[in-house]
């Protein structure tokens, strides 16, 4: 199971509160899914306008990306830079 | 510092542009002409906010001349959406409202229309021949007055999102965000003192000494060429072709030598505009702003309001932090917020922490992404606090925030648990430091500020080619705003194992390489950089392929080495080695061209941290700060081009001083900017800085193979808060107001002088 | 509008050029001669990236009219280089990365050849001061100092 991190207040907004949670899943996207089918609408939350960070590195765009069996998972608001 | 394990990476080699530079012949936007080229202007709101009610063009388009004219209906209505457009999440009914207003003015420079016609002097006489009629409303520029509940709104349609239940009035406030870590409420009871206070930021522009300009050429078959000065082609690419329902292989975009960007030229204004008069006119068309609508209508960064409250043991641990941030976004929704509020406390391993955030929209010009976006504004504050906390413990700043670090396996307020960092490196090199051991002169006071930015990755694309002589072009597909051309030349070089200046690097338009995302988030030299090495790999592989045919072996028994293919060992065979001039010569017996080619979406770009140390004295009758010496220290990574990494911590650090010191807009009660110009939007000068000393710690980024991490963004973070630390220091009045310029610093300081004086 | 003929000196060229009386110098330069070094940031003389020197002084184009430089000895960063040998100044700024977007630079150059050719040997604070009319926003103008005062060593070390 990876660990899925949330900011607090996307957790409050579109999963009940919860910004820590033990999800299965060995992509980001199997992790989204997973998630969707706790908190029935996330995914599209998820899929865009996120960026994620996988055991503390952090991907633009990770849809795609695979994650370790403990992985810490979090996503947090977008970064650009300038 | 850099151990020169390497021939040309860590090296400080002339530029490839340099020459062009240097003799005026490097051609930026402006420098761009076409035959039969007309000359593009825009009109411009005089009102912060205000309906359009009509607009006539009948008397400016029978000016003999006059061969376009565009206004917000020349421009489709787009979707209330968030949508990607080259890359980036822009919500696209906004976008197409700045470059051209539809229904109301939203900030006073806003565009309202163009023309484009023979002369300058035709084009401005058309302007003045547009009536527009408008209906002024009232407006609001400051952020704290525009989240008050009866404030001028500037959408209707806006809800405030990241509230439950939605909102059923308008409101300026487009968004809320909130982090929490532990239980802040809980923590502050544990500290033995709480320190509060509240910060103010003036939006400061990126200040590139190159205004927009761009040169649109709309052929009747529906094909556009645009030259343009951009830190991003593809993205210039994706929001045009948007805008005007164009597809991205109808429009080619050829990035100029770029001025400066900072974040600045992420974005379009011109570009859109200037396509839709070429193709109305059925001529080129050639825009240039002036530096007055440089500063009116192109992105600032956001001004903001920032309270922040720490809680401390007596032994120096910081237990508690609460810090709220609101910054206008100008106009149009997406401040820097969200960054600002995931860099506020990112240096620091503190318990308990809550960090809200407020997207603010006011009239204003939409901000724009500068340096950093969001970070120097929370760090402000923050910085600032900490300094309380160690003045309040007697202790020094620098062991203050090593007792505090952040470090691998800090848990961040936003989500993420750091992986390998370098915070604790960077304070102990501070503190180990020449400038900070030394004694601070009589009259001066020391400071110190730290920071933090994210780095990014994010696509690009490269390709090396070799040329029938056995020289090499690299193409990218990244503006170089700073040297990066030197850099990814060098690691091209390193890897071919051949002379830096047998290497050329382009910067290629959207036509010749793939698509690369912008130069911004330091991200340049790491990810392009990476694509520029995957590609002379690719290439190398090639050359190895066509040495073992001239070989007549197996493609494992050639090695590359030292700019040859060579025999990996006796076993393969004795042959001469093959060098890349031979291979290039036979290239055509043995398969044709010789080139490489690489994509990606580079992960794990790797965070900064900074470090600034300043001693400064105050002039208490005039409130006028001189800097007497400056370091900035940084956690880079591995340097590729010494010189331009201190370059990037130089310009940084003096940006930040002027953020500090002098810039910021200033508005009438009409809402009318009243300093768009550089004699009052005071930049720093020569003579108004010191050297800027730098310490490069380098500690390699492992997801690069020479250990680069992006180092241009975090050098602007810890300014203002050292620079507002030294003052306090040596006056005893700590300013919460940005700049702390002459005029604000002396009514300070005579404010205090009577309860100083009563002490 | 009847047009002016101004006879001047361009970068030593006998140069001949018509322009309206209200076209600044810099205008002419960019868009009747061809020359493009000198950039416009700003307008108003504030940034300096349009430097010039007329006449062994020092001026922003986009401060001086056209038709002013009838008679005049006018030189641009066109003019900097001798043949295909940059001026000492010129290598200086590029060995030294003294430019990162480099739009300043030919200003910047100007500028710091106008203070050596009446300052041969000047101080930091002087380079400074010399130099406070051009905006730089990349560099911090530390590396540019560095590289002007370089220049002057070298310069004075050749003379020796």
């Amino acid at each position: 199971m990876a660990r899925v991190v949330l900011t607090y207040s996307f957790a409050r907004q579109y999963a009940s509160g919860q910004t820590e949670i033990e999800v299965p899943g060995r992509t980001v996207r199997q992790l989204i899914r997973a998630l969707d089918a706790r908190f029935p609408g996330i995914e599209r939350r998820l899929e865009h306008d996120v960026a994620v960070v996988i055991d503390g590195v952090l991907h633009q765009n990770a849809y795609l990306e695979e994650v370790g069996e403990t992985a810490e998972v979090a996503f947090i608001p977008p970064i650009a830079g300038g | 510092m850099s151990e020169h394990r390497y021939k040309w990476v860590g090296t400080r080699q002339n530029r490839p542009d340099g020459a062009d530079k240097v003799t005026g012949r490097a051609r930026f936007a402006a420098d761009f002409n076409l035959p039969g080229e007309l000359v593009g202007q825009v009109l411009r709101s005089p009102h912060a906010h205000a309906v359009i009610k009509s607009i006539d063009v009948s008397r400016a388009a029978a000016l003999p001349g006059v061969k376009a004219i565009v206004t917000g209906a020349d421009f489709p209505e787009q979707p209330d959406q968030v949508v990607p457009a080259g890359e980036m999440q822009v919500n696209l009914r906004d976008v197409t409202r700045n470059i051209m207003a539809k229904e109301k003015a939203l900030y006073e420079g806003h565009a309202v229309a163009a023309v484009a016609a023979t002369t300058a002097d035709i084009a401005k006489k058309a302007l003045a021949l547009i009536e527009v009629e408008y209906e002024k409303l009232p407006h609001v520029i400051d952020v704290r007055e525009a989240m008050a509940e009866d404030a001028p709104i500037l959408h209707p349609q806006m809800r405030t999102e990241g509230v439950t239940p939605t909102p059923s009035k308008a409101s300026n406030i487009a968004k809320r965000l909130e982090f929490t870590k532990g239980d802040a409420a809980a923590g502050f009871v544990k500290a033995d003192f709480v320190i509060e206070r509240e910060f103010t930021t003036q939006p400061v522009h990126q200040g590139y000494i190159e205004p927009h300009a761009a040169l649109a050429s709309a052929s009747e078959d529906g094909q556009v060429q645009l030259w343009t000065t951009t830190q991003g082609h593809f993205q210039v690419r994706g929001f045009c072709c948007r805008l005007l329902e164009l597809e991205t292989s109808q429009l080619r975009v050829t990035p100029s030598e770029i001025g400066g960007g900072f974040g600045g030229k992420t974005v379009v204004y011109l570009e859109p505009v200037a396509i839709r008069l070429s193709q109305k006119a059925g001529r080129p068309v050639k825009m240039v702003m002036s530096r007055e609508e440089v500063f009116r209508a192109s992105g600032p960064t956001s001004g903001g309001h920032v309270q922040v409250k720490l809680g401390a043991t007596r032994d120096g641990r910081i237990v508690a932090a609460d810090v709220t941030v609101a910054l206008q976004a100008g106009a149009f929704p997406g401040s820097p917020v969200g960054p600002s509020c995931m860099c506020s406390l990112a240096c620091y391993d503190i318990e308990n922490i809550r960090v809200v955030g407020f997207d603010v929209v006011s009239n204003r010009p939409k901000v724009a992404a500068y340096r950093a976006p969001g970070a120097p504004i929370s760090a402000w504050a923050v910085e600032s606090t900490v300094d309380l906390v160690a003045l309040e413990l007697g202790m020094d700043p620098i062991e203050l925030r090593l007792k505090n670090a952040a470090k691998k396996g800090t848990k961040t307020h936003y989500g993420p648990t750091f992986g390998v960092i370098g915070m604790v490196e960077t304070l102990e090199a501070a503190k180990a430091s020449a400038h900070y051991r030394s004694k601070v002169k009589p009259g001066h006071a020391r400071g110190v500020a730290a920071g933090f930015w994210f780095n990014i990755g994010a696509d690009s694309s490269a390709a090396a080619h070799v040329g029938e002589d056995g020289t090499v072009t690299i193409i990218s597909g990244s503006p170089d705003i700073g040297g990066s051309r030197a850099s990814l030349a060098m690691m091209a070089a390193e890897e071919l194992g051949i002379d830096y200046d047998k290497v050329r690097p382009i910067v290629a338009d959207t036509a010749s390489i793939g698509f690369s995302f912008v130069t911004g988030g330091s991200r340049v030299t790491f990810a392009t950089g990476l694509a520029v090495i995957n590609a002379t790999r690719d290439m190398i592989h090639q050359l190895k392929l066509r040495a073992a045919k001239l070989w007549e072996v197996d493609v494992d028994g050639v090695v590359w080495q030292d700019g040859e293919a060579r025999p990996s060992s006796t076993n393969v065979g004795e042959f001469e080695p093959l060098s890349l001039a031979k291979l290039a010569a036979s290239a055509s017996r043995t398969g044709g061209p010789i080139n490489g080619h690489a994509q990606l979406n580079a992960q794990g770009a790797g965070p900064g941290f900074g470090v600034h140390i300043v001693d400064l004295k105050v002039d208490a009758d005039t409130g006028i700060v001189t800097i007497d010496r400056y370091t900035a220290v940084q956690d880079v990574g591995t340097a590729i081009h010494p010189s331009y990494v201190e370059g990037q911590l130089q310009g940084g650090a003096a940006q930040g001083i002027g953020w500090a010191l002098n810039e910021e807009y200033i508005y009438d009660a009409r809402g009318k900017l009243q300093n768009a110009g550089f004699l009052d939007y005071r930049m720093p000068v020569a003579s108004d800085l010191p050297m800027i000393e730098t310490l490069l710690v380098e500690v390699p980024n492992p997801s690069h193979p020479y250990g680069v991490r992006g180092v241009g963004e975090v050098p602007i973070v810890p300014p203002m808060a050292a620079i507002g630390n030294a003052i306090a220091r040596a006056t005893g009045v700590r300013m919460v107001d940005l700049p702390m310029s002459p005029p604000r610093l002396s009514a300070a300081l005579d404010a205090a002088s009577p309860r100083l004086a009563a002490e | 509008m009847a047009k002016i003929h101004v006879t001047t000196t361009v970068n030593g060229e006998p140069t001949e050029f018509l322009c309206t009386a209200t076209q600044t110098m810099l205008d002419v330069l960019r868009d009747v001669l061809g020359l493009t070094g000198a950039k416009e940031g700003c307008g108003s003389g504030d940034c300096g990236a349009c430097s010039i020197i007329v006449d062994d002084r020092l001026v922003c184009g986009c401060l001086m009219l056209g038709a002013e430089a009838e008679g005049r000895r006018i030189l641009t960063i066109e003019g900097m280089a001798e043949g295909d040998k940059l001026h000492p100044l010129q290598q200086k700024f590029v060995e030294l990365a003294a430019l990162q977007c480099g739009v300043c630079t030919p200003g910047v150059l100007i500028a710091a050849k106008a203070l050596l050719d009446r300052n041969p040997d000047p101080t930091e604070t002087e380079v400074r001061f010399g130099l406070a009319g051009n905006l730089c926003r990349c560099t911090g103008y530390d590396k540019i100092v560095r590289a002007v005062l370089e220049a002057a060593a070298e310069q004075k070390e050749i003379a020796r």
